[in-house]
């Protein structure tokens, strides 16, 4: 790899290890100094680099000048030292060297500990979702703005407000142990989730981006697998979820990052291996003694793998969809549960139930209750198209919608 | 909103034919669909089953063994809906599948911990 390509390369692999290393190493009241120490350290890389050329490993040489810079911090930093120094669980007190493991295992763990510190409820989940690109998956400031499509501002006052926060309620960052996973992993999986999400459906046009975030979401929800305590069912089930979903990555949106809608994606584009992994994943979630919202979604998301409509397909969508509800009510499920319904139970039903759910707000209502009066009654049809494409907002919908109209017409 | 519980009950049954594998599925669907419905207008509580496995507890430490020995009709579950009126819930009430195998839907409304006037001594842990 050429430098101007390596160094960025490596900012995003290896910035988030050492960035969790020297916070659990320092603390929840120091995490900007281990940033300051770890930002430094990548200038010097682009600065030297480019004079002298690429060490051999480049890596390690990243991490042998973090551990120096720490220790020069540390040494020139009397006052610092003393506070952060007994509380160091590798100082050795014959030396007062202190020693910076960047072993694997102790990156996995701090990484870890970081989740389950980052995903505290004292800060909001925007807040848990801006902190985990910025320590955990080395998102610059600017990127986190385009992927919350805000400024730069926004995010920075987000963030060190959020700091403050996690400060000011002495949050500890230290390995969760089985109580603090049991008490947690459900603020973790939400927090991964929305990150997911904010990238599945983010209606940011930078698809790199985009699927940049997917797949941190994907990699942060990985290392909850890899440990055992925090191998648990539910975890599996997002697991799987977002391998479904990510199948798709590639086929739904076009070239200007417009979205394609389902049916009329490549299914044969529809990357097999995701699609085998989640079924994997949604096998291991299955030992479970609760069906969490994860499974059901999974579950629903793993139908939609199979493009060409069955009654099991729809029959079964419709049943989770059913669950799902019960767990947890979103109007996009009760508008895709309605959806479902029509392919099980016919139209005719389908509207009556359509009408008893109220959404006239959302153009995805509209738009539904179109394509179900389509056929039926098309003086209605043609009324909820119609407001659809005024409450639409995206460019593919109101074509989409559009189109429709046009048949109708 | 306020929330109404539904009472779901049946005449006792004895003998007779069991119901088949495919007749228990669409009874399930037509339940399912039907609480699945109430649950996409954001109206659903939680629900339960009850199992004929039951003893019933009298004054006198007097223990019948099943819960409806006495009695004609036995609850076969409940479940919890919000609503902003007892005809709202009346009207989610009308397409409970359990009327259409010759049970009846018993709805009635909750009492909420705000609304019982022992609760604020209750709540008062000070």
């Amino acid at each position: 790899m050429e430098q101007p390509v390596l160094i960025p390369h490596l900012f995003r692999t290896e910035y988030r290890k050492m960035v969790s290393v020297l916070c659990k190493l320092f603390g929840i009241e120091h995490i900007e100094i281990a940033e300051d120490i770890v930002s430094d350290t990548f200038l010097m890389a682009s600065e030297l680099w480019g004079l002298k050329g690429l060490p051999d490993n480049p890596a390690a040489w990243l991490y042998t000048v973090a551990k120096n810079k720490t220790k020069d911090y540390l040494k020139h930093n009397f006052i610092f030292a003393q506070k952060v120094g007994p509380a160091i669980k590798y100082t050795s007190n014959a030396s007062q060297e202190i020693e910076i493991d960047l072993s694997n295992k102790n990156i996995v763990d701090s990484q870890l500990a970081m989740i389950f510190t980052i995903c505290d409820p004292v800060i909001s989940p925007e807040a848990q979702i801006g902190l985990a690109l910025k320590l955990l998956c080395g998102f610059g400031i600017e990127e986190i703005a385009n992927a919350f499509i805000t400024n730069k501002e926004v995010i920075s006052k987000r963030l060190s407000r959020a700091k403050e926060t996690l400060r000011a309620a002495k949050i500890k960052i230290e390995e969760p142990g089985l109580k603090k996973i049991n008490e947690r992993l459900d603020t973790v999986l939400t927090t991964l989730y929305l990150l997911f999400n904010e990238g599945y459906y983010s209606a940011s046009k930078d698809t790199v981006l985009r699927k940049d975030l997917c797949i941190e979401a994907m990699r942060l929800n990985y290392l909850l697998i890899e440990n055992e305590n925090t191998n648990q069912p539910n975890v599996n089930a997002l697991f799987s979820l977002m391998c479904f979903h990510s199948s798709r990555f590639e086929t739904r949106t076009d070239e200007n990052g417009e979205l394609i809608l389902y049916r009329d994606q490549d299914a044969t584009l529809w990357n097999k291996e995701l699609i085998n992994k989640g079924e994997y994943y949604l096998n291991q979630a299955a030992r479970g003694q609760q069906l969490s919202k994860y499974d059901l979604e999974a579950a629903i998301a793993y139908w939609h793998t199979h493009q060409t409509d069955t009654p099991e397909k729809w029959e079964s969508i419709l049943q989770l969809y059913n669950k799902l509800l019960q767990i947890e009510y979103s109007p996009i499920a009760a508008l895709n549960r309605t959806y479902a319904l029509s392919k099980a139970n016919g139209k005719e039903q389908a509207i009556i139930e359509a009408e008893k759910i109220n959404l006239t707000d959302n153009h995805l209502y509209h738009s539904l209750l179109g394509d179900l009066y389509t056929d039926i009654d098309s003086v209605k049809a043609l009324k909820h198209f119609g407001l659809a494409l005024r409450l639409a907002k995206s460019k593919a919908e109101k074509t989409n919608i559009a189109q429709k109209i046009k048949m109708l017409a | 909103m306020k929330e109404f519980m539904m009472i779901f009950r049946n005449e006792k049954q004895e003998g007779g034919q069991a119901p088949s594998a495919e007749q228990m599925q669409a009874v399930m669907k037509q339940w399912q669909d039907w609480i699945g419905g109430i649950a996409a207008q954001g109206k659903y509580g939680s629900t339960n089953r009850l199992q004929s496995e039951g003893k019933t507890i009298k004054p006198g430490n007097i223990i019948m063994d099943g819960p409806y020995a006495e009695v004609k009709e036995i609850v076969g579950g409940y479940l919890v809906v919000k609503a902003n009126s007892l005809d709202e819930a009346m009207e989610m009430a009308k397409a409970c599948p359990n009327i259409l195998y010759g049970g009846s839907v018993e709805v009635r409304s909750v009492m909420s911990i705000e609304y019982d006037p022992t609760s604020s001594k209750f709540l008062d842990t000070k």
